[in-house]
């Protein structure tokens, strides 16, 4: 299934770490609802999925968010990509979970009526309304991602992108932040080690060595994958 | 202010912090200047019906207060042998131990009832008449960082001491250091990338 708009768009990508090539010619159109991204440790498939939301720049060649320019309208591209990091930890500002929702919302300037209905809103959607007022270093694991996950969304992005989000959960967590991503109106692109966070999307793309290795349905691309590691 | 707030919807809760920053400085002024026993233990049942009025529970009241009775411990009977055990001694200590408690008090009062976004508020709208000078949002920012990190600090100390003791290094300062620094600086990376990934570094 594919979402309205021009999607997100890499062209002729390279990146350069250190004079060391991180990622080679990728020339991606992303469209789909829900696309996975998968490679081995230190491939390039986290810095790929950094440079949707303008963290990591290309060295060479351009990358497009609804036809935004992540180099050039970094602000613009990070109000439509929410960004989800593999520890919750580094993405928690504010002391309790409800600050840290509402945090979101106070830098856009909304007001205060407006910051708390959404700020409630969002907790409600994430069950975490019991826990509104817990210091946010005192959650579970799972229940820090589910804030960091309810802290992206409440700004309302477009496009969700995932980094190992599920890495540092036990399976029950994992399954809770797979289902829930999964069940997201937005774009959903999640870089994974866990193949099975991974059923039912729609395209898996493939990293090896700084290249797109391959790309297209999972059972093909995982096959691939799979293949490669043996 | 880590993970003290006690939600309430007492008239301390409601209040405006900046109008209880206020009160709060204006009070410790005050207490300072107390020289009379009996007006400062006025002021301490004050304070107690304060924490009444705030609804908050002797269970709640203590953690934050009772640390200051182990300082008193060694202050007042030090007060005490340098004024030479005197009556006017014993005065003076009371008073000294009784200003030092209504004033951990009062500004525990003021932690359990207030949330740290309205005391990031309160900084905005003091800082607000020097905007040519001081960006008061990214001043709030930084305060709030700071409080967030200090559990972040805490666990990766925890982490590292546990690190060490299994490794047979308990004594080794460099192997409480090192790891330390480095983790610490790690995950200030880390979080950058994350305020910036937030919109936060526009």
């Amino acid at each position: 299934m594919n979402v309205s708009g021009s999607g997100i768009r890499f062209e002729g990508v390279t990146h350069d770490f250190d004079g060391q090539p991180v990622l080679r010619g990728i020339d991606l159109h992303l469209t789909e609802r829900r696309i996975g991204i998968v490679g081995a440790n230190g491939s390039g498939k986290s810095t790929l999925a950094r440079m949707i939301n303008g963290l990591v720049t290309p060295t060479g060649g351009t990358v497009t968010v609804n036809g935004l320019d992540v180099r050039r309208q970094a602000k613009l591209v990070r109000r439509e990509v929410g960004f989800i990091f593999t520890n919750p930890d580094n993405q928690i500002v504010m002391p309790t979970v409800q600050e840290d929702v509402a945090f979101t919302l106070r830098r856009r300037g909304l007001d205060a009526a407006e910051i708390a209905a959404r700020t409630a809103e969002a907790l409600d959607r994430f069950g975490l309304t019991a826990l509104a007022d817990r210091p946010a270093h005192r959650l579970s694991g799972g229940q820090k991602q589910l804030l960091a996950l309810a802290a992206v969304l409440v700004a309302g992005p477009s496009i969700v992108v995932a980094d190992e989000p599920t890495t540092l959960l036990d399976a029950r967590n994992t399954r809770l932040i797979t289902g829930l991503l999964v069940s997201l109106t937005q774009q959903v692109i999640v870089v994974t080690h866990d193949l099975d966070v991974l059923d039912g999307f729609d395209r898996v793309i493939v990293v090896d060595d700084g290249r797109v290795v391959a790309d297209d349905v999972p059972a093909t691309a995982l096959a691939a994958y799979l293949s490669l590691l043996s | 202010m880590i993970g003290l707030y006690r939600p309430g919807t007492s008239l301390l809760h409601r209040a405006p912090a900046l109008l209880k920053l206020a009160a709060l400085g204006v009070a410790m002024v005050l207490v300072g200047l107390v020289a009379d026993p009996l007006v400062l233990a006025g002021e301490l049942v004050a304070v107690v019906l304060l924490y009444a009025l705030a609804g908050i529970p002797p269970t709640a009241a203590w953690p934050q207060i009772g640390p200051i009775l182990w300082i008193l411990v060694f202050a007042v009977p030090v007060q005490v042998l340098v004024a030479g055990g005197s009556v006017e001694g014993w005065t003076t200590a009371a008073l000294m131990a009784g200003r030092l408690l209504v004033a951990v008090a009062l500004a525990a009062l003021f932690t359990l009832t207030t949330t740290v976004t309205a005391v990031l508020e309160a900084f905005q709208i003091v800082l607000r008449p020097f905007h040519r000078w001081v960006d008061a949002d990214r001043v709030g920012l930084l305060v709030a960082l700071t409080i967030r990190c200090i559990p972040l600090v805490a666990e990766i100390v925890r982490e590292v001491l546990d690190a060490r003791r299994a490794r047979g290094a308990q004594g080794s300062v460099v192997a409480l250091a090192v790891p330390v620094v480095v983790r610490s600086l790690y995950a200030a990376d880390a979080i950058g990338e994350a305020l910036a990934a937030r919109g936060l570094d526009d």
